[in-house]
């Protein structure tokens, strides 16, 4: 019980927005946030946002001014000009700056916070951090240090945001701090060359450049640090981020082990984590699913299975005998129930097999299975086979790793340069088509649940990737319990971490395998984004409680996100409390998900039968398409069933997540949090006029009441709020600097007159 | 009237709708499934489809397209020819300029409690900017429109040339458009100064005049710095307009300016442009390849463009640099776009909503864009090759701008399309003819109403909750892909598949907290009032007021 608090964590944000609701605090103000700020409390990592009245001055900097020449004849929208000069990573800093720079840097030193359990490992001093700024680059000097948990760079570009400023930052992770886990690629710059970083190293690199998981990008310049150093920092941070791992090297076990966690939580209003049997009796009866199906308790003690939850649920009539024939395999899950009895269930297949003996066995198990939850005419199964016919995790990893290399830009070239482009670069990354089809699915199971009364059957080799992001998505859009904060973490717990998703594997955390590394959490949650931001009103959090959450997946201070199952933590945790010997553990061989084989079985299995309940596939669109139609022309109940709309123009970039540490892309002074934070504004005053109402009727005198202060500066903010903090923000505009695409087969009309009539009368 | 099958889009809405033009000319269906309202200004086209031959559902019929986007089907009953008659009496009434018929502008008699022809007055404006002053002088040159007939009679002009020296250079600027001024900014005295390309032809004419007066211009601002001129088009074009008398500054004769050119394509690369953005949103709205489509009609790459142009000559004039010239070829069309954005990123006034009316008539309708040629009011000729959405895609492009920065506007979304569609409707004066002079002979404001009574004695509906009033301060969009989008609001807006959340729900709760906030100011008052009063009495209880009031609750 003691990991009840562990979702305080990522939830304790509360979304930038700290705006209340939907389950009771509505009068909480959401501002007693404790946590002295520094420690890396459990409570919270971002109180609710406060303002600030000023940008802090500006500190004196080191600059190099870089593509001055901008504006020259010719070079914007490039009508055959030439191109502005292509800032690189040459012309920097002259040695004679960073002297004056270096004596101020001696005053300020800035120290290294580390969080208990976290050890220095090493160290590079005059390492110069690269900004972007104005279409310049200008540098700070600092410390470059690698420990346990982090690669941070001390600078003193963090000092300069003031006390205001910092009530926005992330309480855990500094804008100079990455996470082991948050590294994705290394490069080194070699004479003016960009070469990806791993293993042992014959020549140091004059220029480190890290792109991180969290889509930041940070360019270190070595050239004045002693050659030791680098050495040590360089061949460190490569160790520490590249190499495997054992799992019991992981931060948060050091954390877990020096930080012991007091944190009481309220127990009305926590996360349900699924661990105990009571857990899910409530979910069954929160849903009404009581009736037709049991939470059973056969795994107790990972008896039957180590992929398992300790407890789940199953149809009622299902023997609790068959859990352990196939290891759980072969066995329906309760997902979720409907208003209507309809339920969502999801299963694992059952090992392949070539033996003809054994698929006989496995056939007549299945076809009793089968039998307890398909039972015409009241009990009708529609089987969903999301391994063969739906996307395979290779595509969303294809489609990942080029969608990120869009944000992860070096500099401003790159950015105008691929902005022509743009949208077909977009495309080719299949991302956001794979979103659609994500919440098109999700869609037409919904309709089957909701129009058709049926109950739905998740399949899935492991039913841990996909039928964890499908069935999950389902719930958000039909049950609004789960568009709550505490809703939405207790569905993460109950589908995921009880589901049994390999984060560990599926983040590669321990760096033992990239092609297991799939981001189907990340795309659930993308999902979820464009579920929020269609219907904003529907949901208790914020795309930056999405944003944070997602973050959250690379910091191993909290263990939601870092074990491959259930079985997995506990025996770590435990093992760990106890202070017994550590063993590795045991856990979940290597499953690939790159079907080697063309099996089939259970589709052959449950074939003949399906066939008969399975639309022909243009009934199935006629029924989705009306369904969809007919919900769309309809008033949007936030508190009902909620789809999305998936046409073309609506499926849209996470631009939250994805564009916020890009200076190109920030519109200073606007953005969606300028009407976010006038909404805030607006909810403080009125709740500020409820307090001084109560006092009046308790005949007190009003207190001062300071909090119209509240986000007054919000016209100045950046589009990046809350985050890219330390971004210096400029009045200047910044213009694109790429040229025109060719118009093709317009060259002609471009070329024309715009009047027919001649001037050269005159 | 006969009795017809509607079908909207390419869908058949299988109910019976009786069509009927209503003393305000427009089509509209009345039916109770189905609400169509076309005002008969929007359309640009009216086909007959089949003939009498035809066979099958909904093959006999009218097609008619539209302006805005939309295309109408009718399917009617063979029998009776009532097509013929359909046809014939919308042919009139939508194409009246070819039926010696008047405008429906000039019919409407509706009345308002404000007059919107009030809204601009050119001298009154120029007083805002502190116009006229040491350098600036308004000239009445230009009344009877005799310098320059697409001109206004209003100008502003450099302090130290004479009426004489604006004729010599009228000379040498198409169609005498010459240099005048836009706007001035009020603290460092730089200008944008608007006008037309200079004749220099192929043989490279020079005009001394000319030369000398664009550096009066420079020297207003007392920097010494050069002129800056933003010719809009692409450097060839530019050079190309030479062949036909045009063309560009030369180093050679301006020793004192600098020119850039921006780029920005003709009229007719936007309207092929904008074509090829109705194909990819109707009838039906691309699914997979959304994306590729939507880059393949290039519309916002030209926005993009146009807002770069625009940042530039802001971003100019608002860091002191220097003043800055701007024209295209004839310098009503892509500098009209330029100058009016720019000042809309410089000048908060124009920002609020009769500020934007005076921005639009005072740098598109006065200063001569062509709305009649653009449009094609009550003209048959669907293929003009006039016409052109230059104004839309200025529209467009402040609706980008209000969409990034989503509190810096006093109007709203319905603002701007409503202006859109009363662009093409015909039924307000404010966009009819090519230029004042035209307006001025048909004495439009006498006989017709603006377009601005109708927003102004409704304000509420257009108003920004949003909106926080900043004086003073630059606004520069991001013209990057990354944030510009296609307006589906206004371009998607009649398929039935795209649902507008109307109003947006984030507007809505705002709404809601204003209308909370003003309750509880009123009952603060009346508790204050109560509590002075209760000191006397102090037996009475307060209730407790979580009862009486409904608790805040914003989910975000």
């Amino acid at each position: 019980m003691g990991q009840r608090a562990e979702w305080v964590g990522p939830a304790g944000l509360g979304g930038a927005s700290g705006v209340s609701g939907g389950a009771g605090c509505g009068r909480c103000r959401g501002r007693r946030c404790p946590g002295d700020g520094r420690s890396p409390s459990r409570q919270c990592w971002w109180p609710l946002p406060l303002p600030e009245p000023e940008w802090p001055p500006l500190l004196p900097r080191v600059a190099a001014s870089q593509g001055g020449g901008m504006l020259g004849k010719g070079v914007v929208g490039g009508g055959g000009g030439t191109k502005a000069p292509k800032p690189s990573f040459v012309s920097y800093v002259r040695p004679e700056e960073i002297h004056t720079n270096e004596k101020e840097v001696t005053e300020k030193e800035v120290t290294l916070h580390l969080l208990p359990g976290e050890q220095l490992l090493c160290e590079a001093s005059t390492v110069l951090k690269y900004v972007q700024e104005d279409s310049c680059q200008r540098g700070i000097y600092g410390k470059l240090v690698c420990t346990d948990f982090k690669i941070a760079f001390l600078g003193d570009d963090e000092s300069a945001l003031d006390n205001d400023e910092t009530q926005f930052k992330n309480k855990v992770i500094g804008e100079n701090d990455i996470t082991l886990h948050c590294v994705d690629q290394i490069y080194g710059v070699f004479d003016e060359k960009k070469k990806t970083l791993f293993g042992q190293l014959k020549k140091y690199p004059e220029k480190l450049i890290i792109h991180c998981k969290d889509l930041r990008v940070f360019h270190f310049c070595l050239r004045y640090t002693k050659e030791e150093e680098v050495k040590r920092i360089v061949s460190g941070i490569i160790h520490h981020t590249q190499a495997p791992k054992l799992l019991k090297r992981l931060f948060l076990f050091s954390y877990a082990a020096a930080a012991r966690n007091s944190t009481a939580t309220d127990p009305k209003n926590h996360t349900v984590m699924f661990e105990t049997l009571q857990d899910w009796c409530w979910e069954l009866e929160r849903t009404k699913g009581n009736m037709k199906y049991k939470a059973v308790r056969v795994n107790e003690g990972y008896r039957v299975s180590e992929r398992l939850p300790e407890y789940f649920v199953v149809p009622t009539p299902l023997p609790e005998e068959d859990v352990p024939r196939f290891q759980g395999h072969g066995i329906p899950m309760w997902c979720w129930s409907c208003h209507n009895g309809c339920a969502l269930l999801k299963m694992s297949a059952l090992p392949k097999e070539q033996d003809d003996a054994v698929l006989q066995v496995q056939k007549s198990f299945l076809d009793g299975v089968y039998k307890t939850i398909h039972r015409p005419p009241y009990e009708i199964v529609k089987t969903e086979d999301l391994s063969s016919s739906f996307l395979s995790l290779q595509d969303i990893q294809t489609a990942h790793s080029k969608f990120k290399q869009l944000f992860l830009i070096d500099n401003s070239t790159e950015f105008w340069d691929t902005d022509i482009k743009w949208f077909s670069l977009l495309e080719s990354s299949s991302w956001l088509d794979i979103i659609r089809r994500c919440l098109k699915k999700a869609i037409e199971i919904t309709e089957c649940l909701e129009a058709q009364n049926m109950n739905v059957l998740l399949l899935e080799e492991n039913a841990s990737d996909l039928c964890c992001l499908i069935s999950s998505l389902v719930q958000v859009m039909m049950d609004p319990h789960c568009r709550t904060r505490v809703g939405f973490q207790s569905l993460v717990q109950k589908e995921w971490i009880m589901g049994g998703h390999c984060f560990l594997d599926r983040c590669n955390h321990l760096r033992q395998s990239d092609k297991e590394e799939v981001p189907v959490f990340l795309l659930f949650l993308d999902c979820v984004w464009q579920l929020v931001h269609q219907h904003p009103p529907a949901f208790e959090f914020t795309e930056t409680y999405l944003t944070v959450l997602s973050d959250s997946l690379y910091i191993p201070i909290f263990s939601t996100f870092f074990f491959n199952s259930p079985h997995q933590k506990d025996t770590n945790m435990h093992q760990r409390q106890l202070s017994l010997p550590l063993t590795q553990s045991k856990s979940s061989p290597k499953r690939g998900f790159f079907r080697e084989e063309t099996d089939h079985l259970i589709k052959n299995l449950l074939g003949k039968r399906i066939s008969k309940l399975i639309n022909s596939s243009d009934e199935l669109q006629d029924n989705f398409r009306e369904f969809y139609d007919s919900w769309h022309s309809k008033p949007t109940d936030y508190h009902g069933l909620l789809l999305p709309h998936i046409e073309g123009p609506e499926i849209k970039v996470w631009a939250q997540r994805y564009l916020r540490w890009i200076p190109e892309a920030q519109i200073l002074g606007g953005g969606r949090v300028a009407t976010m934070s006038k909404l805030l504004e607006m909810m403080e005053e009125v709740q500020s006029l409820q307090e001084k109402i109560d006092e009046r009727h308790h005949g007190q005198v009003a207190l001062q009441a300071e909090a119209s202060s509240l986000l007054r500066a919000s016209a100045r903010l950046s589009s990046l709020f809350p985050f890219a903090l330390l971004q210096r923000h400029s009045s200047k505009p910044v213009l694109p600097t790429s040229g025109w695409k060719a118009l093709g087969d317009e060259e002609d009309l471009a070329r024309r007159e715009d009047e027919s009539v001649d001037v050269g009368d005159l | 009237m006969s009795l017809l099958r509607g079908l909207l889009g390419m869908e058949l809405i299988g109910i019976s709708v009786r069509p009927f033009l209503d003393f305000q000319e427009r089509l509209a269906l009345l039916d109770s499934a189905l609400i169509l309202d076309v005002p008969l200004g929007v359309i640009s086209r009216i086909e007959k489809m089949g003939g009498a031959t035809s066979r099958g559902e909904n093959s006999y019929g009218l097609d008619i397209t539209c302006k805005d986007m939309r295309n109408l089907r009718f399917a009617l009953k063979q029998e009776g020819h009532s097509r013929r008659d359909m046809f014939e009496i919308l042919t009139r009434h939508a194409f009246p300029l070819a039926h010696s018929l008047p405008i429906f502008a000039f019919l409407n008699e509706e009345k308002f409690n404000v007059d919107g022809w009030l809204v601009y007055n050119p001298v009154e404006e120029y007083r805002r900017q502190g116009l006229p002053n040491h350098h600036w002088r308004i000239t009445f040159i230009n009344k009877c429109y005799e310098l320059c007939d697409t001109y206004p009679s209003l100008l502003v002009v450099p302090y130290r040339a004479s009426d004489e020296d604006l004729r010599r250079v009228a000379t040498f600027r198409s169609r005498n458009r010459i240099p005048v001024l836009s706007w001035i900014h009020p603290e460092n005295k730089t200008v944008i100064v608007r006008c037309s390309q200079p004749l220099v032809g192929m043989s490279g004419k020079r005009n001394k005049d000319d030369e000398k007066y664009l550096d009066v211009i420079r020297e207003t601002n007392r920097q010494i710095s050069k002129l800056t001129i933003y010719d809009a088009r692409p450097n060839v074009n530019a050079v190309a307009n030479k062949a036909t008398g045009g063309g560009y500054e030369s180093d050679d004769a301006y020793h004192n300016a600098e020119l850039f050119f921006l780029d920005i394509h003709n009229i007719h690369v936007m309207r092929e442009s904008l074509k090829k953005v109705k194909d990819i949103v109707y009838p039906n709205v691309e699914e997979s390849h959304w994306l590729s489509s939507l880059e393949s009609t290039h519309w916002l790459e030209h926005i993009k463009l146009v807002l770069t142009g625009a940042i530039q000559v802001a971003d100019k004039v608002s860091s002191g640099k220097s003043s800055v010239l701007v024209h295209c070829s004839d310098g009503w069309d892509r500098t009209a776009q330029l100058t009016s954005l720019a000042m809309l990123m410089l000048d908060s006034f124009y920002r609020s909503i009769e500020g934007f009316e005076i921005l639009v008539q005072k740098e598109w309708i006065s200063f001569g864009h062509k709305f009649a040629s653009r449009i094609g009011h009550g003209d048959k000729n669907h293929a003009d090759a006039d016409r052109s959405p230059i104004f839309l895609q200025f529209i467009d492009c402040v609706w980008q701008m209000s969409k990034q920065f989503p509190t810096a506007f006093e109007f709203n979304e319905q603002f701007l399309i409503t202006i859109l569609d009363h662009l093409y409707s015909c039924r307000f004066g404010t966009f009819l003819y090519n230029c004042e002079s035209a307006r001025e002979r048909q004495k439009v404001t006498e006989r017709t109403v603006s377009l601005w009574s109708l927003i102004n004695s409704n304000k509420d509906k257009f108003k920004n909750p949003f909106y926080t009033k900043e004086i003073n301060r630059v606004l520069y969009p991001v013209a990057s892909m990354r944030h510009l989008e296609l307006w589906v609001n206004y371009y998607i807006r009649w398929n039935p598949r795209i649902k507008q959340q109307q109003p947006n729900p984030v507007e809505q709760r705002y709404l809601e907290l204003l209308a909370l906030r003003d309750e509880y100011i009123k009952r603060l008052e009346e508790l204050q009032l109560a509590n002075s009063a209760k000191l006397s009495d102090p037996s009475t209880s307060p209730s407790s007021p979580s009862q009486m009031m409904p608790h805040v609750q914003t989910h975000f």
